[in-house]
């Protein structure tokens, strides 16, 4: 029988073991968030817990901010109230036509009996940073589950679509932009009406994938939202075509697009409300409430 | 004589409370230098640092599970993959208290060359994670951090042991 003499001194377990152990478990966090996206409860409590301290980090920062508008001169409040002034009469008479357009619109709509569109409206929020991480493109913005922000909410600046949110914490929620590698975005050139989806590159870029050789695209056409989806309501500015390359090794145009937002470079920013989706047909909704069939109908 | 170099003068015992502080400190470094809209990949990983510094200064005090929990920590704040820096920073601190009696014989100017390694382990690790799940590469200043990082070594040192430091008193009858 072994004998081992009662050890000096109290040690945990070993080193090799803590370390298959640790791993183990990061390894497991790692693959549940890429793969199912099922850690949200555990992110939003460290996240609502950190929030102080990240408030703390910031604060220095927004210090020299409001210190630096505090004591930028009068000269440029003063230049920069004309200017705006101008803008806004310049404007004024394009507003008032779009609100007398727009009460022309849904009545035309309403006597074809069609869907009347839902106004874009929203709530303005500050970017509190963008996050370090080099491999995604991601704004940290301070409005949160609390201010009743929800997934999936489209985010504009003055010029166009910013992104979406994609994740909401109790104080702070996360915008992908539309420049990020893993974002797509369905739209349709102005000019004509051709309609694709835009994914982002990853170096600020934006690319319009799948476009036939012979497409009508040219550069310097404007890409609008096309509404289809349901997560961006349709007509806002997302980008413009900078370069069409059409080469004969490839079945598809590459066609390369810059955002129209100011990306990576503004303060302030809208998240629009939730759009409602498109109701299903009638059939369907009947399918997904008889009980014999419920299960087939939740997996399609 | 000391058999290593730890330190050209005798060290007051460190106070863990202090070592709480100054990870702390690192994670506001960090959240501030996320202030910035530029890319900042060349900004060293504050966090590593400090970590690395304590596992290989003090073992019984830093390991594997504080380095998990920072790790977590700034997945959520860098909005990355849950359990990125966690697998880095554990890694990584492992290697750190295993290779800990080994840096420490080096003089405080050399120990910044056997922790650069360390710190680029930091950064192969979130490479390698991210890369398995379809991400471009970002570019080669994603390992200008880790350079930085051991540049600052030596300062930095000197700056987390300065509680230990204890007024030198030449005592006539008692040479040490």
């Amino acid at each position: 029988m072994d004998y081992q003499a009662p050890p000096f001194f109290k040690r945990g377990p070993a080193p090799l073991a803590l370390l298959c152990f640790y791993t183990a478990l990061s390894l497991a966090l790692i693959i549940f968030d890429a793969r199912f996206q099922t850690l949200e409860l555990l992110r939003s409590g460290l996240s609502l817990l950190m929030y102080p301290f990240q408030r703390l980090a910031f604060a220095p920062a927004s210090l020299y901010e409001d210190a630096h508008a505090h004591f930028s001169s009068l000269n440029r409040v003063q230049a920069d109230n004309t200017r705006l002034k101008r803008v806004q009469l310049e404007n004024a008479a394009r507003l008032l036509r779009v609100q007398q357009l727009e009460v022309e619109n849904e009545r035309l709509r309403k006597l074809l009996d069609m869907r009347t569109l839902k106004k874009a409206d929203g709530q303005v929020a500050r970017i509190l940073y963008s996050a370090r991480d080099p491999f995604s493109r991601k704004l940290v913005v301070d409005k949160g589950g609390i201010d009743g922000i929800s997934r999936g909410q489209a985010v504009v600046d003055y010029n166009g679509v910013i992104g979406q949110v994609t994740r909401v914490f109790p104080h702070v929620s996360e915008v992908t932009l539309i420049t990020d590698k893993n974002h797509a975005i369905p739209v349709q050139i102005l000019r004509n009406g051709l309609r694709s989806v835009l994914f982002g590159i990853g170096n600020g870029q934006l690319e319009l994938r799948f476009t036939q050789v012979n497409a009508d695209i040219q550069s310097d056409d404007q890409l609008v939202t096309s509404g289809l989806g349901g997560a961006f309501p349709a007509g806002l500015p997302v980008a413009r075509v900078v370069s069409v390359e059409h080469d004969a090794a490839h079945a598809f145009a590459r066609v390369y697009c810059l955002p129209l937002a100011g990306i990576e470079n503004f303060s302030e920013l809208m998240i629009l409300d939730p759009i409602d989706p498109t109701p299903l047909p009638q059939e369907l909704v009947a399918a997904k409430t008889s009980p014999g069939r419920k299960k087939r109908t939740a997996r399609q | 004589m000391h058999s290593t170099h730890s330190s050209a003068r005798i060290l007051l015992p460190v106070r863990p409370g202090f070592i709480v502080f100054t990870v702390f400190v690192a994670f506001l470094l960090n959240f501030f230098f996320s202030n910035f809209s530029d890319p900042r990949l060349w900004i060293p990983d504050w966090v590593a640092l400090v970590l690395v510094f304590w596992s290989i200064r003090e073992p019984q005090y830093v390991g594997m599970g504080s380095a998990f929990v920072s790790g977590l920590v700034m997945d959520v704040a860098d909005a990355s993959l849950m359990g990125q820096h966690a697998l880095a920073y554990v890694v990584v601190c492992y290697a750190s208290v295993t290779l800990s009696k080994r840096v420490l014989r080096f003089p405080l100017k050399w120990q910044a060359l056997q922790a650069l390694p360390l710190l680029i382990a930091v950064q192969v690790v979130q490479l390698c994670v991210r890369l398995s799940f379809g991400v471009s590469f970002p570019g080669f200043g994603y390992f200008v951090g880790p350079f930085l990082g051991a540049a600052l070594w030596f300062p930095l040192a000197h700056l987390l042991l300065l509680p230990q430091y204890q007024p030198v008193e030449r005592d006539e009858n008692r040479p040490i």
